[in-house]
């Protein structure tokens, strides 16, 4: 096929392309280079005025730990809930409870987890006051602490269904149930035979995700401004402060700021590889004296809660977005509102239309295009063999591990210069840069794992690669790619600082409202888009699920 | 590698030096028919803070009268920081974008007037007065109209919609008559009543407020605050408002270790009995909320007898608008007696006007007095005396020692 | 039957990473076999992709495939027609098992109710007759097999390539099978490439065997 040879370099350009002119847009006013600002001639000044400002260490210290204590958690919970019950009914039970929560925009998430948590929080109402004998909340600092232990575990019951998944994906390219047997044969317990035997190997594949999540937890900006400390905030979130500073100078200050979030970033990366050597000496140095761990059912039990407990949260905190939106009069410590009323929805729906509009087509051309690409790469892998590398996947992890905001905000003074901001194209091609790598990891598994005498059939029958590429393959990974589709298209509705920067306002979507009425600090109005923000993605995901069962209902080899 | 690095670097500078291109013909604010019939067919990109869906509702409804009578379609960009418009047309002109920018009318005021009128950011000369509407401003009663955080408007701006500074409290949790009268007064209460107030961190523009509504109380020399600062003197000059925010932060909600985010987070606070003293820059504020369910119906509003800050809001149109008539027919439908009295009803938004009535025909004069102001709204001749908001560069230089005093708290 | 009928392998190398697997010359006419046999793992099925023209690029091969004369070695595999059947009858699970069928059948022959037509008629010959319309994952394994065998049939192949086809079945349906194909195979003069590790097979294929990887 012709079209599949360019599109692996058109990928590449889509990826890197914005990553390369962001970060160069970025890096030259840090040192002083923004000609019609008035600055012509490199200097250092912007970084000496970084290194003057109050708490800069501390917000930088504070985003690194909570980058890597996040990744921590998330990982400990999901490989502890894996070994412990790994290919359990409840395991499967759990695994279809977890796997749409990948669909909740972290924004919501956070303001959820707000609503459940805080001192006036459900979770407060509902032992207030018959246990607790108070009739007002109770002054203690649970959302915000400085320790930014609320705003980890915000981050935390996110970031499990990202990693769970990203494990399940990893899982049928290993023997599993084969090794796990092995190892229950040789006595060990059923979580040392997993992570002695399996743990490494499987690690081995979802390094890139940890990454990942380490990157975007030290990076992250909504969440950090709806859980985490306020005095002093995280680095992100200063950033954005002075980046949005009406004060022209700050602008040279928020570009050595953005290169100070990427240093940040690569820190905690450097101590994520320490940590790494740690747990590998941790996992090695007990296996090595052959100790057995037999008797783990305590571990298994306690891996099983943590799991519940994370997925309950997302859930509960979208049932309180979902309640607040509905909410009359509602005082501590009532558990549920005095009054409801659909004010707030009839209020906001006339003004949501536009914005769902722009979030529907943005989200359904960027993961359209990616969609394409991705078929188009993965055709052109099988014809050429080659692809499978560690470089070709480092590439599309690359815009998932540079921190957004740090080349998001060169990328607009160049889309400003070259007059596309605000610009339907351009803001589809922000998208796509995050839309894109998702994409290609959810689609390129199933679709290598795809039995290629199917090829050698088709082929033998005198189809062209075309035509059983359309006939046969397409059909047959239906599922697989609208499944795809839907995490791009949650990955897109998701998008916020490229939605606002590339966006200019005037293509909003309903995150970029959301965010922006949140702003507003109106807990109802919050719960009315956060809710909606939470919809599109399950809609997606529902329709992911649905199309093929409907269209293969009478094929029992098509069925999960 | 290097050699691409070095590429994308020229092509990025190149990019932010464009060379700026010549302006097209701007309107004409005297000659309003060709205001109209230029602004005809254009669509106005109206940057306003987008925080309060009431507001959102307010300006749709303008943009849906506007359409009708003028042509004129209107784009509601909601904004979380009028800094963010701001930084918009500085980027702009950074880009040497310096026309068909894609800012048209920016809700503003304070600070970011004084820095856009600073940096000639702003469309001039004087097309304010030069409004049709104009005609009905009271501008000679309200002298925050002419004077905006004492930075002369010089027409650079054209006022929306009055400020004060009011409290609430809930009758029911906390009797009237044991509410504070001054800031002193409030100090002494919090000492009686520990974690029950807070105010929004600053810069947040309420937070900013308050701190600026006790410098006024405590500065010794007042006639200091109408200038810019004297940095020789400054350190003493806000020393009394940093000993009694050193003596009122362990009093305040979680120990003063975090701050609500701004009003409506305030105001759910209020309602939870977190606090029991809250503020708002809108008089009508508590009354609206009443209706809406967000508060119960026994709030109550007070002011202090000795004055609270009082300013006026404005739009303004950047210098490289694109639908500069367009923005000139927004911003004189803005102050026409109908959007006036719309914005002024507590069921719509509840912000005051900047109309004078008396220069207003007796039908649109009876639209005013017909308004239902609400059980929790102080009538005109209650809240209590007006304190002019000092110059912007005060606010900044006490947002700056506030970040440094308390912003890093350990 | 001329020396150019059938299907001629000249010199055919297959190497992965410089290690030789298969080094073969051979004449198959039509309707014999040519059996390849060795133990799984030896590279045998690496000969039929090549003949087939789906080699994975990761092999380096040589050698010329021609059919009846005419050479294969630089068409793509759409172009060979060289029908190939796995273990597994691999039927394409998202259509039914008419349009199992009605796919293989060339585009030029005929509107799709045409195509639909010939395929019932081939589902009667091999006994499926009233089929047609099923979801090919509830037919039996010998079902599904013929079901496979009349697909490879309808899309006029001009040899067949085996790829160890009766190791899954059990010892009396794969008798069964065996005759059938090589029977079908002997009829409609097609020279077969049987790759197998089971004896039995290379017995049935009563032909030339090739041995390869016991070195």
């Amino acid at each position: 096929m012709r079209l599949a040879r360019i599109a692996p370099p058109l990928t590449l350009l889509v990826l890197v392309g914005p990553l390369a002119f962001g970060l160069a847009g970025t890096l030259l006013p840090a040192f002083g280079y923004l000609p019609s600002l008035g600055g012509t001639r490199f200097s250092l000044d912007a970084f000496h005025l970084l290194a003057g400002t109050p708490g800069i260490v501390r917000s930088a210290a504070t985003s690194i730990l909570a980058g890597l204590v996040t990744t921590l958690l998330a990982l400990l919970c999901v490989v502890a809930f894996a070994a412990g019950h790994l290919d359990s009914p409840l395991f499967l039970r759990m695994r279809r409870l977890i796997s749409p929560l990948l669909a909740v925009p972290h924004a919501a998430a956070a303001f959820g987890f707000a609503f459940l948590v805080a001192p006036s929080g459900l979770m407060m109402r509902l032992v207030s006051p018959w246990l607790t004998g108070l009739d007002r909340p109770p002054d203690v600092l649970i959302v915000h602490d400085p320790m930014a232990i609320t705003m980890v575990a915000g981050l935390v019951i996110k970031e499990i269904p990202f990693l769970f998944l990203v494990m399940m994906a990893a899982l049928p390219q290993l023997r599993h149930k084969e090794t796990l047997q092995l190892g229950r044969c040789l006595g060990y317990g059923r979580v040392a035979s997993f992570i002695f035997l399996l743990w490494p190997q499987i690690y081995a594949q979802m390094r890139l995700a940890v990454f990942a999540v380490l990157a975007y937890a030290t990076s992250v900006v909504d969440v950090a401004v709806i859980l985490g400390p306020q005095l002093p905030p995280t680095l992100p979130v200063r950033l954005i402060e002075w980046m949005n500073d009406p004060e022209l100078q700050t602008r040279y200050l928020a570009s050595a700021g953005a290169l100070l979030q990427l240093v940040a970033t690569f820190a905690a990366l450097l101590g994520w590889l320490g940590i790494e050597r740690i747990g590998g000496l941790l996992v090695s140095l007990p296996s090595g004296r052959g100790l057995r761990f037999r008797h783990d059912r305590p571990a298994r039990h306690a891996a099983l809660a943590a799991m519940a407990l994370s997925a309950l949260m997302v859930f509960g905190g979208i049932a309180m977005l979902g309640l607040w939106s509905l909410a009359g009069l509602w005082q501590f410590p009532k558990a549920l509102p005095s009054a409801f009323t659909l004010d707030r929805w009839s209020a906001a729906l006339p003004r949501i239309l536009d914005p769902l509009v722009t979030t529907l087509w943005v989200a359904g051309i960027s993961t359209a295009i990616a969609v394409v690409l991705t078929i188009l790469c993965l055709e052109r892998e099988l014809e050429t063999g080659r692809g499978q590398g560690g470089r070709s996947l480092m590439l599309i992890y690359l815009p998932l591990i540079v921190p957004q905001i740090s080349f998001m905000f060169g990328l607009q003074v160049l889309a400003i210069a070259a007059g596309v901001e605000g610009t339907a194209a351009s803001l589809v091609l922000a998208h796509l840069v995050f839309v894109l790598p998702y994409v290609f990891l959810s689609l390129s598994d199933p679709w290598r794992a795809h039995d290629r005498r199917y090829d050698a059939i088709a082929a033998g029958l005198g189809m062209s690669r075309t035509r059983a590429l359309m006939r046969v393959r397409l059909p047959m990974l239906a599922r697989a790619i609208l499944t795809a589709a839907a995490v791009g298209f949650a990955v897109s509705v998701g998008q916020y600082l490229p939605t606002v920067l590339i966006g200019a306002g005037r293509l909003t979507t309903v995150t970029s409202e959301a965010v922006a009425l949140a702003a507003g600090g109106n807990g109802r109005v919050i719960g009315v888009y956060g809710f909606l923000q939470t919809v599109l993605p399950f809609l997606a995901f529902a329709i992911a699920t649905a199309v093929p069962n409907l269209l293969f209902r009478h094929r029992r080899g098509l069925r999960l | 590698m290097r050699g691409l690095l070095l590429t994308m670097g020229a092509i990025a500078a190149a990019g932010l030096s464009l060379a700026p291109m010549a302006r097209a013909a701007d309107p004409n604010p005297s000659d309003w028919q060709s205001v109209l019939d230029q602004a005809k067919g254009e669509t106005v990109y109206f940057n306003a803070w987008g925080g309060s869906e009431n507001i959102n509702a307010y300006i749709d409804w303008a943009g849906q009268r506007l359409k009708e009578q003028f042509g004129v379609t209107v784009v509601h960009v909601k904004l979380d920081d009028t800094a963010n418009a701001v930084a918009k047309v500085v980027a702009e002109k950074a880009a040497g974008r310096d026309d068909g920018g894609s800012v048209d009318l920016i809700w503003i005021n304070g600070e970011n007037f004084a820095s856009m009128k600073q940096q000639e950011l702003l469309f001039s000369p004087d097309w304010t007065t030069a409004l049709p509407n104009w005609a009905f401003v009271d501008y000679e009663s309200m002298p925050t109209i002419l004077t905006d955080f004492t930075i002369p408007t010089d027409g650079l701006e054209s006022p929306w919609g009055g400020a004060k500074l009011v409290f609430f409290h809930d009758s029911a949790r906390t009797p009237e008559d044991t509410m504070p009268d001054s800031a002193s007064e409030l100090l002494a209460w919090a000492e009686r009543n520990p974690g029950r107030f807070s105010y929004p961190q600053p810069p947040d523009f309420i937070g900013s407020s308050f701190l600026k509504q006790v410098l006024s109380e405590v500065i010794v020399d007042k006639s200091k605050l109408t200038k810019p600062v004297d940095d020789a003197t400054f350190e003493a000059d806000v020393a009394p408002l940093f000993a009694y925010l050193d003596s009122l932060h362990p009093l305040l909600w979680r120990g003063g270790k975090a701050y609500p985010q701004n009003y409506p987070d305030m105001k759910q606070k209020l309602a939870d009995g977190e606090l029991d003293i809250i503020f708002a820059f809108n008089p009508s504020e508590a009354s609206a909320a009443i209706k809406t369910g967000e508060l119960p119906d026994t709030v109550r509003s007070f002011t202090f007898s000795g004055g609270t800050l009082a300013n006026t809001h404005f739009v303004a149109i950047p210098y490289n608008a694109k639908a500069k008539a367009g923005a000139l027919v927004l911003a004189n439908f803005l102050i026409s007696p109908e959007a006036q009295a719309r914005k002024q009803d507590p069921a719509v938004w509840g912000d005051p006007t900047v109309l004078s009535l008396s220069k207003l025909d007796p039908s649109d004069r009876a639209a005013f007095e017909a308004l239902d102001l609400g059980v929790a709204t102080l009538t005109p001749d209650k809240l209590g005396p007006a304190l002019d908001e000092p110059h912007p560069d005060w606010m900044e230089r006490i947002e700056g020692e506030w970040r440094k005093r308390y912003g890093v708290a350990n | 039957m001329t020396k150019t009928e059938g299907l001629a392998l000249d010199g055919i190398t297959i190497r992965l990473g410089g290690r030789r697997l298969i080094a073969l010359d051979a004449q198959v006419g039509r309707g014999e076999v040519l059996t390849v046999m060795g133990p799984s793992g030896s590279g045998k099925s690496t000969l039929l992709a090549y003949i087939g023209g789906f080699l994975d690029p990761a092999f380096e091969a040589e050698g010329s495939v021609r059919i009846d004369g005419s050479d294969l070695t630089g068409l793509a595999a759409e172009d060979r027609h060289a029908g190939i059947l796995f273990q597994d009858p691999l039927l394409f699970p998202h259509l039914d098992v008419a349009g199992n069928i009605a796919i293989a059948i060339p585009q030029h022959s005929g509107s799709r109710r045409d195509r639909r037509r010939m395929a019932e008629a081939a589902l009667a010959d091999a006994g499926l007759e009233g089929f047609g319309d099923a979801d090919p994952d509830t037919l039996s394994g010998g079902q599904k097999a013929r079901v496979a065998l009349q697909r490879v049939l309808m899309s006029r192949p001009r040899l067949l390539l085996l790829d160890e086809p009766f190791s899954k079945l059990d010892a009396h349906l794969r008798e069964q099978t065996r005759q059938m194909l090589f029977a079908t195979a002997r009829q409609a003069g097609l020279p077969v490439v049987l790759v197998t590790h089971d004896e039995a097979d290379a017995a049935a294929a009563n032909g030339r065997v090739h041995r390869v990887g016991d070195s």
